[in-house]
């Protein structure tokens, strides 16, 4: 018997019904020429996130991106006009790397009023324009209006800052469609403390996806987690969600939160009872304006148990926002068809006593060892679907939003392959 | 180096750590007898710790006080093996790493 209500199609996955209810077949994950076609389909074309507006506070602050996936490196600026600019990090000179430390393939940070090459010091403003040539007379019919920074469409949503490397995409907003809309105005803008976690997986992106975008695994691989009594009940009765929903390529589940605070002390940690905190977060949300009155996007379900909306925005950006006030967003950066980087960010809104504090590293330290399970099965999965032993796989109703993405990602493939021919 | 209602926990001060890489590198680095005596000693005290630290704004602590924070930090990291892993490692985790490359300062 479901615990929550489903859709009169009679399940989430049939309420879709485009999904189908068959099993998935994997290849996506494993071919190196269905990788190859996903860059240019996907990752080229769609809006990707590269970070928050936070990051590039004032004039001249900028930080670069590595796009292997669309082969390509980014910085991002705030220029002196205090827009948000990216460009790709390539100087028109002799194509060496504008923007880099001493790795070249390593991301960087900081605040400079221009740019200026380490090869041959040619310059470039921080809008773009190349303003400095050395020896300039020595070269021929020159004109640096000709030669400035080849320009990335990039734009903002709530704070979050986008690129685009297609220059026909639709507007941001238009893409991010029904899902955006419903969270504009929640206070993103307070939560501006940041704890960042990366890692290298040995997995294909979509993997790590599949991973968080459902919690039907959740009582079984973190079973340890819980008191045991606790982990007992949850494998029993298993995980089943409030709601889900898609408007594609985008898809969102909204989850219950019993945890924060639980109605039983007894079946959390020692810690989390004396922290009164845990993988939910803090139980208490922060005194700030925007948690009382929450958009409409938000527990779609209208559901008093609601705890937390995690949205998929295609392709690889995961937004969750937990009851308590507090989000999180996770990144999957592919850098092989068998390999991505991993990032996960986790806002809170800056802690003013000690005790805050003590609750935000709770719950930062138990996401790491949550994510670290995670991981680690992922890379197991990886070595065995390649092994192709077994192509096909069955995806329950608790799935759907892995149906639904690997689905989009074969759309978007054969829609680019067909439009080539 | 910590306020002297928590010189009990003076003898753990090698706990008293900058970053969670540390914290994290130190509890792998630990036997469960070590993690379980210096949790003993700390998770009674956390209450309280965190009552006094209250009493100064975050961004000021005094230098014992954020040692004592820091400290506190630790446990927070060490609950896991004593409280469910009964191991330093997270189960199930293997060879997979997850660096915390960013951190609030304190
Ligand atoms: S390559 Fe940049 S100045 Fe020559
Ligand atoms: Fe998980």
């Amino acid at each position: 018997m479901p615990h929550f209500t489903k859709p009169e199609a009679g399940s989430w996955t049939e309420n879709y019904p485009e999904l189908g209810t068959s099993p998935v077949n994997y290849e996506d994950s494993i071919d190196p020429a269905y990788y190859e076609a996903e860059k240019e389909a996907i990752f080229k074309r769609t809006w990707l996130n590269v970070g928050r507006v936070e990051q590039v506070p004032k004039v001249g602050s900028y930080f670069t991106k590595e796009l292997a996936v669309a082969d390509t490196s980014l910085v991002i600026v705030r220029g002196k006009d205090k827009e948000i600019r990216a460009f790709h990090n390539v100087c028109r000179h002799r194509g060496n790397k504008l923007v880099w430390n001493d790795y070249p393939g390593e991301e960087v940070k900081g605040t400079c009023r221009q740019f200026t090459c380490k090869y041959h010091a040619w310059r470039y403003s921080l809008d773009g324009d190349l303003t400095f040539v050395q020896q300039e007379k020595e070269f021929f019919d020159l004109d640096k209006a000709d030669y400035g920074l080849k320009l990335v469409r990039c734009e903002v949503w709530e704070g979050f800052i986008f690129v685009n490397l297609d220059p026909e995409a639709q507007p941001l907003k238009e893409y991010l469609g029904e899902f955006a809309k419903g969270l504009e105005g929640y206070p993103f803008h307070e939560m501006t403390e940041v704890f960042t976690y990366k890692a290298e997986i040995g997995s294909n992106w979509k993997l790590f996806i599949d991973a968080f975008a459902e919690f039907y695994h959740a009582p079984v691989l973190h079973m340890k987690q819980a008191v045991k009594d606790e982990a007992d009940k949850l494998f029993n009765v298993g995980y089943e969600a409030l709601h889900y929903e898609i408007h594609s390529p985008h898809s969102m589940i909204s989850s219950w939160g019993g945890m924060s605070p639980p109605k039983d002390l007894t079946i959390v940690k020692p810690i989390e009872r004396a922290l009164r905190s845990g993988l939910f977060g803090p139980w208490e949300a922060p005194d700030i304006e925007g948690l009382d009155n929450l958009p409409t996007g938000l527990n779609p379900g209208r559901h008093r148990a609601w705890g937390n909306d995690s949205f998929e925005f295609f392709p690889n950006m995961t937004l969750l926002i937990w009851k308590p006030g507090w989000y999180l967003t996770y990144h999957y950066w592919p850098t092989a068809v068998d390999r991505h980087l991993f990032e996960a960010n986790l806002y809170f809104v800056p802690a003013k006593t000690a005790r805050e504090r003590l609750k935000q590293e709770l719950a930062a330290v138990t996401f790491k060892e949550y994510a670290l399970q995670d991981g680690n099965t992922l890379e197991a999965t990886q070595t065995m679907l390649k092994s192709r032993v077994v192509t096909e796989f069955p995806l329950c109703d608790q799935e759907l939003l892995l149906r639904h993405l690997h689905k989009t990602v074969a759309d978007y493939v054969k829609e680019h392959t067909d439009a080539a021919q | 180096m910590l306020p002297s209602e928590f010189a009990a926990l003076e003898p753990f001060s090698e706990w008293i750590l900058e970053s969670e890489r540390d914290r994290y590198s130190k509890r792998l680095a630990s036997s469960m007898e070590e993690m379980q005596s210096f949790y003993d000693a700390a998770f009674p005290l956390l209450e309280q710790a965190s009552d006094h630290l209250d009493k100064f704004p975050l961004s000021e602590l005094p230098e014992q006080e954020r040692n004592l924070l820091l400290l506190m930090f630790s446990l927070v990291n060490v609950s896991f093996p004593v409280e469910v892993w009964k191991q330093a490692r997270v189960p199930d985790s293997g060879a997979a790493y997850m660096d915390l490359v960013v951190e609030p300062k304190v």
